[in-house]
């Protein structure tokens, strides 16, 4: 890879924001924050992965790949991630490289199709994707691009970020980096207001930022920019004008929020949609900062009594599920922020958290789960399917939440299953969304057909009948 | 005669097209105790995993070699080396099957050399085999790699042997990637019952076809086992089912001297009545009555169906074979097959009847839909359908909208009436849609203002 990659790498593994990154040694901290991965056992999406999960919500841009097929062909369009209004991201772009490309280079051919996409769809800007392949052959994308925006007229932003590069999170930062570079403060809002923040790391999965921003526009506070959820490009490009920032999602976007912060002053937090007391923590927070920033004082009335109200409203609704909730034994696999802010929201319905896996949590989310859970022995640090399998066949647990990636493990287990994780099709964001997972849960576990499958044959019986006859 | 085209432009527009190595790892499915791996970076075999996951809805064993930057330069020899070790030590499949994707072909891994070293270095390894197909991303299409890696199965598996026992029943069967898990099962059934004994290579039936285990395994469960595939030398005759599948069957030809016929299609009367004479032939077993039952039951249905496929134009998107499978019915049911896109050559594309097939991708099919009464293609298609408000049938892979995509049958008289069902309820039901208000066939404004003209003359 080039040498701006590598450096951009190292930059990005170097992480101030980061207490756990921090707390590593110089030459630990330029091996990168994933561990190394292990030929034959690895399992997850690589970088390129990552850079596509973090900007494709930029709803208004089209996102063109710049590789074989497989980057883009095997993997487009299995996202939730909602527009209010264009679909342009929607539409799948790659240069779907061939052999000759490989031998003479693909920047003629990226160039070509930057300017059909112009031309046809018009976008307000073009996002182009590296890849594996087009690294390896050298093709200079950023030249491209450049190239391509003095000719057009119109941003031609490179994201570097091949799958090879490493894992899916370091993608989200590489892709971010590009956002920072490229985007962040090249245009200027029609108008400020001192109610303006920005989010980051939300990715409107099922339409989870409109579980929030409803609550948002109560209080009176503006979303200057959802980076990058149903985001539109020119949001993104004068998000530097926001009073304050939230930062979603653990430590997926991290280097935005800190920079942001170095460069313009705005301060942010890092908080949680999921549960009823995180999302009111969260929005006081939010309060708290623009307050700081200069908003009018009343602001904080306006968000308790918001937040009252509606806490109130979320537990008469829960109330009639607690008794048939309570004791029922969860086991959770997700990754990062919500393995603490599902358990806590879980745990206020008496939910028996029986495990929780912790593989791509930080420290800091690991503190949380201690503080929530009380001890450390429920942290599952890497649980193969087998295990987990076995975990639930032996109905040490009554329901696994999870990615879609091992629904099977469940399912072929007979076990009811729940998906939390980005391919789901519901929102559980906000009081609104807390409610929907409860009541997702209760109708998975009490559906009917759990008992039906779980149901020997009748001529299986009177097989074993039959067998004991013969042997008694 | 159709002319087969490929458009100039350098974007390809909503593809419809997938990798080779994703084909490739599909057809390592098909057998039984396998772990297919993608040689390349690991976000080739997640892309390939979650999209397969999606559409049969099942765990998949997929792994990778997990190629990093250095890795690749350096060469794979190590990772290749690891994942082998790894996998074996895991998994303990009785077969490990390496593709190789777009990143290390680029870089010109010599895997087949790796592999030689690697028996050397660990005399352990004895009791796992493993097969090798070289499937760049950036050449042919998805059914390209189910087809190299079949002929890749043959030719490192196959046991080379000159004598066949006296009075062998004993078929080899190729069937495309194009048939589902329920497809191969109907050719089962149908092979079975003139008394011939079937070795389906690949078959994703055994493992694909939607089943409970009794216990988790990290590898297939079900599909081809090695001892099948070793002694298919043995067949009398082979069978390879869609165009895609002759070199492969060529290659158990050469190897073994197994005689073969390529049917191009098993959906449709015409087609099925020459699979079916065929086997009587190869057999001298008399077509069973439950054929014959339902070659009338076809026949039947057509009749009912032909109403609502009569001057119906038609677009389809798939691999060439599927392509000619469903383009052929239509318009065997006198449909017009307005608009074909493919993904990759084949000879059958030229024989389509229809003016042009494309290669191209969903952009060409949506631009060719237009004015079209059914769109088919993979669930990709919906978006354009939903743009074009057409009709639309999902066919292929990955369909990942709709429930029971292994489940599907269409090859078979009882395969072809099913789908001819499907369609033409299709078509009924768009004709409901258009209903129908008491306004619906009100004169126009002008008839109305001259009627009022002339009655005020009046």
């Amino acid at each position: 890879m080039s040498a701006l990659l590598n450096q951009k790498i190292q930059a990005v593994f170097d992480e101030p924001g980061c207490d756990k990154n921090q707390g590593k040694s110089e030459k630990e901290r330029k091996k990168g924050c994933t561990k190394q991965l292990a030929p034959g056992a690895a399992a997850g999406g690589c970088a390129f992965d990552g850079a596509k999960i973090a900007l494709q919500p930029i709803v208004d841009v089209a996102h063109l790949v710049h590789g074989p097929i497989a980057c883009e062909g095997n993997s487009w369009d299995n996202r939730h991630a909602l527009s209010s209004g264009p679909t342009t991201y929607r539409t799948g772009f790659t240069t779907d490289i061939n052999e000759m490309d490989v031998i003479y280079g693909g920047e003629k051919r990226l160039y070509k199709a930057i300017k059909e996409i112009i031309d046809k769809q018009d976008p307000p800007a073009v996002f182009v994707y590296q890849t594996c392949v087009t690294a390896l052959i050298g093709d200079d994308i950023e030249a491209v691009c450049k190239a391509a925006t003095a000719k057009f007229g119109k941003p031609v932003i490179p994201v570097n970020a091949p799958g090879f590069a490493g894992v899916k999170n370091l993608g989200n930062k590489l892709g971010a980096e590009a956002l920072l570079d490229y985007v962040i403060g090249t245009e200027e809002p029609d108008y400020t207001t001192p109610y303006d923040i920005n989010i980051i790391g939300e990715y409107n999965l099922s339409g989870e930022l409109w579980q929030v921003k409803p609550l948002l526009d109560a209080m009176g506070v503006r979303v200057l920019s959802c980076i990058s959820g149903d985001a539109r490009y020119r949001e993104v490009a004068y998000s530097h004008r926001a009073k304050a920032a939230m930062m979603v999602c653990s430590k997926a976007m991290i280097n935005v929020a800190r920079k942001m912060e170095e460069r313009y002053a705005i301060p942010y937090f890092e908080g949680s949609f999921y549960g009823i007391g995180d999302i009111s923590d969260s929005l006081r927070e939010i309060a708290r900062l623009l307050i700081r920033r200069g908003a009018p004082e009343d602001l904080m009335a306006r968000t308790e009594a918001l937040i009252a109200a509606e806490e109130a409203r979320a537990w008469a609704r829960l109330e009639p599920y607690k008794a048939r909730l309570a004791g029922k034994r969860v086991l959770l696999i997700t990754g990062g922020v919500k393995s603490w802010s599902v358990v806590a929201a879980l745990q206020e319905v008496g939910i028996e958290i029986v495990g929780t896996s912790v593989k791509k949590s930080t420290r800091e989310d690991k503190e949380k789960i201690k503080e929530i859970m009380g001890d450390e022995a429920h942290m599952i640090d890497d649980m193969s399917p087998r295990e987990m399998y076995a975990m639930l066949k032996e109905a040490r647990a009554d329901i696994m939440l999870s990615g879609g990636r091992s629904q099977f493990v469940a399912l072929k287990a007979k076990m009811p299953w729940l998906d939390i994780n980005q391919e789901r099709h519901h929102a559980y964001a906000g009081y609104e969304g807390m409610v929907k997972l409860v009541e997702e849960i209760d109708k998975t576990l009490y559906n009917p057909v759990w008992e039906q499958v779980r149901k020997a044959a009748p001529w299986e019986l009177d097989e074993a009948a039959a067998v004991e006859v013969a042997h008694g | 005669m159709a002319k087969v085209t490929v458009p100039k432009k350098a974007c390809a527009v909503n593809p419809l097209k997938m990798s080779q190595p994703l084909g490739a790892s599909y057809a390592f499915l098909g057998m039984n105790r396998c772990m297919p791996v993608m040689h390349g970076s690991q976000g080739c075999t997640s892309f390939g995993l979650v999209l397969l996951v999606r559409h049969f809805r099942e765990a998949i064993p997929l792994q990778t070699t997990a190629m990093n930057e250095a890795t690749t330069i350096m060469g794979g020899m190590e990772n290749i080396e690891k994942a082998i070790l790894n996998i074996r030590t895991r998994a303990k499949p009785d077969l490990i099957a390496i593709c190789s994707t777009g990143l290390t072909e680029t870089k010109g891994d010599d895997v087949v050399g790796f592999l030689k070293l690697i028996r050397q270095r660990h005399p352990e390894l004895a009791d796992t085999a493993i097969v090798y197909v070289s499937t760049p991303d950036y050449l042919g299409a998805f059914q390209d790699g189910w087809a190299k890696a079949t002929t890749a199965i043959i030719e490192t598996l196959v046991e080379p042997i000159q004598i066949r026992p006296a009075r062998s029943r004993q078929v080899a069967v190729l069937p495309g990637c194009h048939l589902t898990p329920r497809d191969i099962e109907e050719v089962r059934e149908i092979v079975k019952s003139f008394d011939l004994a079937p070795i389906f290579l690949p078959d994703v039936s055994g493992s694909l076809d939607g089943h409970i285990a009794d216990a988790f395994s990290p590898t297939t469960i079900g599909g081809t086992t090695l001892d099948d595939a070793r002694r298919l030398s043995a067949s009398i005759a082979t069978l390879a089912i869609g165009e895609q599948m002759r070199p492969a069957a060529a290659a158990l030809e050469a190897r073994a001297g197994v005689p073969y016929r390529v049917f191009d299609r098993l959906t449709g009367l015409d087609a099925m009545d020459q699979f079916l004479a065929h086997l009587a032939d190869l057999s001298g077993t008399p077509v069973p009555e439950k054929w014959r039952r339902q070659r009338s039951q076809l026949q039947d249905a057509m009749l009912d169906g032909h109403f609502f496929f009569g001057g119906k134009k038609i677009a389809i998107g798939a691999e060439p074979d599927l392509l000619w499978a469903l383009g052929s019915l239509v318009t065997e049911m006198g449909a017009q097959l307005h608009t074909a896109v493919t993904t990759t050559a084949s000879p059958l594309l030229e024989r389509l009847a229809t003016d042009e097939v494309i290669i191209g991708d969903l952009e060409d099919l949506e631009a060719g839909a237009r004015g079209c009464d059914l769109l088919i293609t993979h669930s990709h298609g919906r978006q354009a359908a939903a743009r074009l408000a057409i009709p639309f049938h999902r066919a292929g892979l990955p369909l990942f909208d709709r429930l029971g995509a292994g489940d599907v049958l269409s090859v078979g008289y009882r395969g072809t009436k099913a789908l001819i069902f499907t369609l033409g309820n299709l078509f009924l039901a768009a004709h409901e849609h258009h209903e129908v208000g008491p306004t619906q066939w009100a004169p126009p404004e002008e008839t109305l203002r001259a009627v009022e003209r002339a009655t005020l003359a009046a």
